[in-house]
């Protein structure tokens, strides 16, 4: 009854006011040297899920910019697509990279800014929201916005995992910045034939504090960790790095899965830091988790107990989220799996 | 050769006290939150904060002037500043919140650092801020991006190795990123978070701990720094996640690549 009166009274300040804006979502589409991250295809499905138009920015060198473009164009759910190209975003920096992303939005019409957490992403984005005086949202599940309050309600992990936040960004927030953790939306498929407005945007030269000097990345044909289908992951137990690589790679091979490890085994030097599944590695779900030497801290389980089966081993706290175990040494069992899974 | 002032830094660590990460936590039944009524102890990317700040001034001496550690929370985080100091800060600030306040958010946090800094300016200033790269209460891992967002500084976030070079007044960051690593070049003043790999936090020695009792805290309220900690994003409900249904045991390998092979799993 409240607000009614007020409403009629003044019927054309009411309309201008409750009138809800359609979203519009600026989605960071993150890439390396032109390959696009595979995360910013589930961040262009949550983006889509506002219900409104998704403009992806696309922000690097000249060869980069062009070759994601030519893949990001037929994307389903974007809308338009905006591309800033120049040497200094080649190798990016947030320093850089910010100012940029401050002026697109500065007086724009965007309700969002999403992304995928790729460590280049969890850089920027914060750093921007500050500099708009906004909250942020990181690694959000599920989502659902609301035109009529213009306010957008998220799920996320806390705790490690071990709680689920579900949190709203109120009308008061005129730009919602969150991360999208990308094993809780299926990836943007491409469609055939699309055609969407492409617009450039100067880029901003500003004097960066801060310089790139060198990226060393570790080569791999495997699947990436958090997009694949299948992970074999090992612990400490596994004793070396000759050893986790004897074992665990012919598995992995066999089953065309990604390699993930524990921290322990990160920490002891076994496997690049990049395979670290956990609260602070990397988020997995894949079709198929296999744990081979992981007992299983809380640290861990946050990174991989959405996965659809695990197999672990049965002593370990880790079978509590598993599917089958099997006891065994994992030295005889390993060899052994891969020549039954060939035959 | 006594060091010119002007090269003389100080670094400022911003620590978060958290529930312990060993604790199983569990969600209050009004869905409100967790317990909270659980072992608390320093988030750890935070103790590996101060021990690098340690470090640091282990590896300059006297060039560096100050290690100060600032937290933000309810009357018991004065324990968490203790530890900091028993691990080798000089001395403390505590912004303390009411016992039942609402855990700050990142930018309200970045927002009283900032104002924090804008204070010292008369003291010589701060040059490095190093924080963790996230808390594992709330997982957001936004404060230093935020703050150097405010301040306009460098950042170095998710650092496993810091150089500094102190007559350039720059230092050589070592960077965890997607798939390797990066190294970049920050000019001082910076803010650097850290990463699991930056080192190995020490156990702070009884003297060490003793010494810290006498080792000043300084106290404000929110108000000294004009900030206002009431949390934009509104909790609406906190919940268990979804519990996994107990799995069978095979006994032999045969029996497991057979299950495999069943759920569709074979070699490709």
């Amino acid at each position: 009854m409240r607000p009614r009166p007020v409403c009629f009274a003044r019927p054309l300040f009411a309309r201008a006011y409750a009138s809800p804006s359609s979203p519009h979502a600026l989605l960071f589409l993150d890439h390396r040297k032109g390959v696009i991250d595979p995360g910013s295809l589930s961040a262009l499905t949550a983006a889509s899920q506002l219900g409104g138009q998704v403009t992806g920015l696309v922000v690097g060198a000249n060869d980069h910019v062009s070759s994601v473009l030519e893949k990001a164009k037929s994307l389903k759910g974007l809308t338009s697509l905006l591309h800033s190209t120049s040497d200094i975003y080649a190798e990016p920096l947030p320093e850089t990279i910010s100012p940029l992303l401050e002026k697109i939005l500065s007086g724009s019409e965007y309700t969002h800014v999403v992304s995928t957490p790729s460590s280049l992403a969890k850089s920027i984005l914060p750093r921007v929201a500050a500099k708009l005086d906004v909250p942020a949202v990181s690694e959000i599940t599920s989502l659902e916005h609301d035109s009529a309050s213009n306010s957008t309600t998220f799920t996320r992990p806390i705790y490690a995992g071990n709680a689920i936040a579900t949190v709203r960004l109120p009308s008061t927030v005129p730009v919602k910045f969150f991360t999208v953790r990308g094993t809780s939306f299926d990836a943007a498929p491409s469609e055939d034939g699309k055609d969407i407005p492409v617009q450039a945007v100067d880029p901003v030269e500003v004097s960066s504090p801060t310089q790139h000097v060198s990226t060393k990345i570790a080569k791999s044909d495997r699947p990436e960790l958090s997009v694949a289908s299948r992970v074999v992951s090992g612990g400490r137990p596994l004793k070396n790095a000759e050893t986790f690589a004897a074992i665990l790679y012919p598995l992995a091979d066999a089953l065309g899965a990604a390699v993930g490890a524990s921290r322990a085994a990160v920490d002891a030097g076994y496997a690049d830091n990049s395979l670290q599944v956990g609260q602070t590695g990397k988020a997995v779900a894949p079709e198929l988790y296999i744990a081979l030497g992981i007992s299983g801290a809380i640290q861990h389980l946050a990174g991989m107990k959405d996965s659809k089966l695990i197999v672990a081993d049965p002593d370990a706290p880790i079978f509590q989220v598993a599917d089958i175990g099997l006891v065994g040494d994992l030295f005889e069992v390993v060899p052994q799996m891969v020549e039954k899974l060939k035959q | 050769m006594r060091p010119t002032p002007s090269r003389l830094l100080n670094i400022l660590v911003p620590v978060k006290r958290a529930v312990d990460y060993a604790v199983k936590i569990r969600v209050n039944s009004s869905q409100t939150g967790v317990d909270l009524n659980v072992k608390h102890s320093m988030n750890p990317f935070d103790e590996i904060a101060v021990e690098e700040a340690v470090r640091l001034r282990e590896k300059h001496k006297s060039d560096i002037k100050s290690i100060k550690a600032f937290t933000i929370g309810p009357p018991k985080s004065v324990e968490t500043l203790r530890t900091a100091l028993a691990m080798g800060a000089d001395s403390a600030v505590h912004v303390e919140l009411p016992e039942s306040a609402p855990s700050p958010e990142p930018l309200s946090v970045a927002k009283a650092i900032r104002s924090y800094i804008g204070k010292q300016e008369s003291e010589g200033g701060v040059d490095v801020v190093i924080l963790g790269k996230q808390s594992i209460d709330d997982d957001l891992g936004q404060t230093g991006q935020m703050l150097a967002g405010l301040l306009g500084w460098g950042q170095a976030t998710y650092a496993s190795k810091v150089e500094l070079d102190l007559g350039k007044k720059e230092a050589l960051v070592t960077r965890e990123i997607d798939g390797g690593h990066e190294e970049v070049r920050v000019k001082l003043p910076m803010v650097v978070t850290t990463d699991l790999r930056l080192n190995e936090p020490r156990y702070a020695s009884l003297p060490n701990i003793m010494k810290a009792k006498k080792k000043p805290v300084e106290k404000l309220k929110p108000e000294d720094l004009g900030v206002d900690f009431t949390p934009i994003i509104e909790t609406l409900k906190v919940s268990e996640p979804p519990k996994r249904v107990g799995g069978g045991k095979v006994e032999s390998v045969d029996e497991l690549v057979e299950k495999l092979k069943e759920h569709g799993f074979t070699a490709v």
